[in-house]
């Protein structure tokens, strides 16, 4: 398939991991521990195991599964929300495909669709919108999720739900930002990360400028990467070459999306249709100043959440959950005293296992290869 | 059996009607007209047309065939009907001959009941009969006997189907899934996932277009000349829901030895590929109606792909791994990539993802 193949040559991939091996020969703190690298998109997580790359690269290097899934960090409360919402009779609850088995506290909406409300999975937050036109007596909400790389696909739905006057069509806010919580994962103190792999559809839209701070005050490498394996395997060599040379920068290895500007339109959308919430939660992280979105004020009567009473009670994550040291790459997935056997993809306890795009789901699903020649 | 009365076009009930009602499913006179109209009219056998409460088969011709007697059942539901490379009716045939077929059985008659939501237009039921009846006589089997319920409106999707089967299966074939053996080789008939794509292209609520046409067929006349040539082939069973990773996973637990494919030797068709591209699905996990995982002895392997490839549904026959000696149950793909991965077994359905 053209465009794809050709960032799937295998001759290509195994010269980078003989660079990648040399350039680990020449970092000194390999030689006392692991190299911490933290690929914070759950797009990465994903193609990491999908093509089987950790059992490729130098055992020197470890590979840390960051937040930047946004179905798996949604929390419990949220689910709960929009259950409810889904639950009225007036509702149809749109949603992306892999927010449906994401557990809430009583059920998912998957389930709750089993059990009578009307969801139904859209591909776009224009598919709800159309769905609205279509149903003028039906409340049609949408389940916004997602970092910068949704946010303004959904706020330009809203900009045309306005310019159409549609008054039956209304969001269901979880957007969230990236930033605040890599800011969060950094200032933890049992952390110990070398660098990282910045995300590529994020980056896209928000340009690379909100990173520097990453290289600047916490003086790691990071570089925004792409999804294709042998794009993840250049960054990764690209992080690699900064930490032997002793530098932190951002470097941008996904040139032919990512421009350092990001995308001006579509941060205009965002910026006019949405303001920071002082805090949101994160399921396995917690509560994180500024780091979600809501609708501004001049957009609330496409706010669900003004036009149904929802119930917004903050969920506890169960107790014997180890997301968060998973997030923050203290743990391992399979380290975790409840992976695999109380929590599955199926009945799912934790952020991590819910979507393929989670580090646990992932492991379960494709399985550390690696892990288990290591165990062997 | 030999004293049977052929019914006569004039003996069978007329339907006059545009769209079944509750009064199709009342058993009176309604019920005999839509059944001998669109059914038996387009089903006609010898076996069928006593229309007994049964149909009786000759034990003496059925053991001409083998040794044991194959049976299965299926229940069929799609949405929507029709789609590209084919229907409900010719599904509804296909899978249940198939299900047969890979247990070497040579597949004879069949049972049909229908559930009919009611307003159904006996148009849109006609061209489903005329398919079955059209599938049936080319995969040779005979629906033999059925049952028609029509359900009031929202009490089911339009229609469902229900085929049972029965085969007989020629002595000496011994196909299981427990059989497989390290150093045994896996095939493939075909390229993979196109029938779980265009049903998923034709629902349409992708606002996808895509030329990719289902595979759904009948493949006993396949899996004929494959046994004929290749008769110690250890294992088949044709990949639908879940997909030949399901299969594989299957196999794998069975026969307690590992499997490994080939993601470069796994058969897939471009236009699949890049739907599951878009949608982030994997094609492993897709339904296909007309394709087999086969496993056979080292030895067996050219002669079985040889054989399957002078057929026409199995023109693109391919090796994609082979059974190993690894951790038992599991199984792993060589990423194209240089890489390796576990294929684990599905867990509910796949869900595209976010971005």
């Amino acid at each position: 398939m053209k465009y794809v193949d050709e960032f799937r040559d295998r001759e290509k991939a195994e010269a980078l991991i003989r660079e990648i091996a040399l350039v680990v020969s020449q970092i000194d703190i390999a030689r006392a521990r692991p190299i911490n690298i933290m690929e914070v998109c759950g797009g990465h997580t994903h193609s990491i195991f999908r093509y089987g790359l950790e059992g490729m690269l130098p055992k020197e290097i470890e590979l840390i599964h960051g937040p930047g899934c946004p179905v798996c960090v949604l929390p419990m409360g949220r689910v709960d929300d929009g259950v409810a919402i889904a639950e009225r009779p007036e509702v149809i609850f749109t949603t992306f495909g892999d927010a449906m088995r994401v557990p809430g506290s009583r059920k998912s909406l998957m389930q709750a669709k089993a059990g009578g409300a009307d969801v139904r999975m859209v591909y776009s937050p224009m598919d709800a919108l159309a769905l609205a036109r279509k149903n003028p007596d039906r409340e049609v909400v949408f389940f916004g999720l997602g970092f910068e790389t949704t946010m303004p696909s959904t706020a330009l739905t809203i900009l045309q739900a306005e310019a159409e006057g549609i008054r039956n069509f209304t969001l269901f806010c979880n957007h969230i930002t990236i930033v605040p919580t890599m800011k969060a994962i950094l200032d933890s103190p049992d952390l110990q990360l070398d660098g990282f792999l910045g995300p590529g559809h994020v980056s896209m839209v928000t340009g690379t400028a909100p990173y520097h701070f990453i290289a600047r005050h916490y003086g790691r490498p990071f570089v925004v990467a792409g999804f294709e394996p042998l794009d993840i395997l250049q960054s990764i060599w690209m992080v690699l070459k900064q930490i032997r040379d002793g530098r932190a920068e951002v470097e941008n290895q996904y040139a032919r999306i990512v421009h350092d500007e990001g995308n001006a339109p579509a941060l205009a959308a965002v910026e006019r249709v949405y303001e920071l919430r002082e805090f949101f939660e994160w399921r396995g992280l917690g509560s994180i100043d500024h780091s979600g979105v809501r609708l501004r004020e001049a957009y609330a009567r496409f706010d669900a959440e003004k036009r149904f009473a929802i119930p917004n009670v903050t969920i506890a994550d169960p107790a014997s959950c180890q997301c968060g040291e998973v997030l923050k790459g203290a743990i391992k997935p399979w380290q975790c005293r409840m992976f695999g056997a109380s929590c599955n993809p199926e009945t799912p306890l934790g952020a991590l296992m819910v979507s393929s795009e989670g580090a646990c789901a992932a492991h379960y699903q494709y399985g550390g290869v690696k892990r288990q020649q290591g165990a062997a | 059996m030999g004293s049977v009365t052929r019914l006569k076009p004039r003996d069978l009930g007329r339907l006059m009607v545009s769209h079944v009602t509750l009064a199709h499913g009342g058993g009176g006179k309604a019920m005999k007209d839509l059944i001998d109209d669109v059914f038996v009219s387009a089903f006609d056998n010898d076996l069928l047309a006593p229309l007994e409460d049964q149909a009786r088969l000759d034990l003496g011709a059925l053991a001409r065939h083998g040794d044991r007697l194959a049976f299965t059942t299926d229940g069929y539901v799609v949405d929507p009907l029709f789609f590209p490379g084919g229907d409900i009716g010719k599904l509804a045939i296909c899978g249940t001959v198939n299900d047969l077929a890979v247990g070497g059985a040579v597949p004879l008659h069949l049972s049909c009941a229908v559930v009919i939501e009611e307003g159904m237009a006996v148009e849109t039921l006609r061209v489903i009969a005329r398919s079955m009846a059209e599938t049936a006589r080319a995969a040779g089997v005979t629906i033999v006997t059925g049952d028609t319920k029509v359900v009031p409106r929202g009490a089911c999707d339009k229609i469902f189907i229900t085929t049972t089967g029965i085969g007989v299966i020629r002595q000496g074939l011994e196909i299981g899934a427990d059989r497989a053996r390290p150093g045994d080789i896996i095939l493939v008939n075909g390229r993979l996932g196109d029938h779980g794509a265009a049903i998923l292209c034709a629902r349409g609520d992708m606002a996808l277009e895509s030329p990719v046409r289902s595979d759904c067929a009948a493949l006993s006349g396949l899996i004929g000349e494959l046994l004929a040539a290749v008769p110690g082939v250890r294992f088949m069973r044709d990949a639908t829901r879940g997909g030949i990773a399901t299969v594989l996973n299957e196999l794998a637990a069975a026969s307690r030895a590992a499997i490994e494919i080939d993601e470069t030797a796994t058969p897939i068709d471009e236009g699949v590929r890049g739907f599951c591209e878009i949608l982030g699905l994997d094609p492993l996990y897709l339904a296909n109606e007309g394709k087999i995982v086969i496993a056979v002895a080292p030895e067996d392997a050219a002669a079985a792909l040889a054989a399957l490839r002078a057929h026409p549904l199995g023109r693109d026959a391919c090796a994609i791994g082979r059974v190993a000696t690894g951790e038992a149950g599991r199984v792993t793909m060589n990423t194209i990539f240089g890489g390796r991965r576990i294929v684990d077994m599905l867990v509910g359905e796949q869900l595209p993802r976010i971005c």
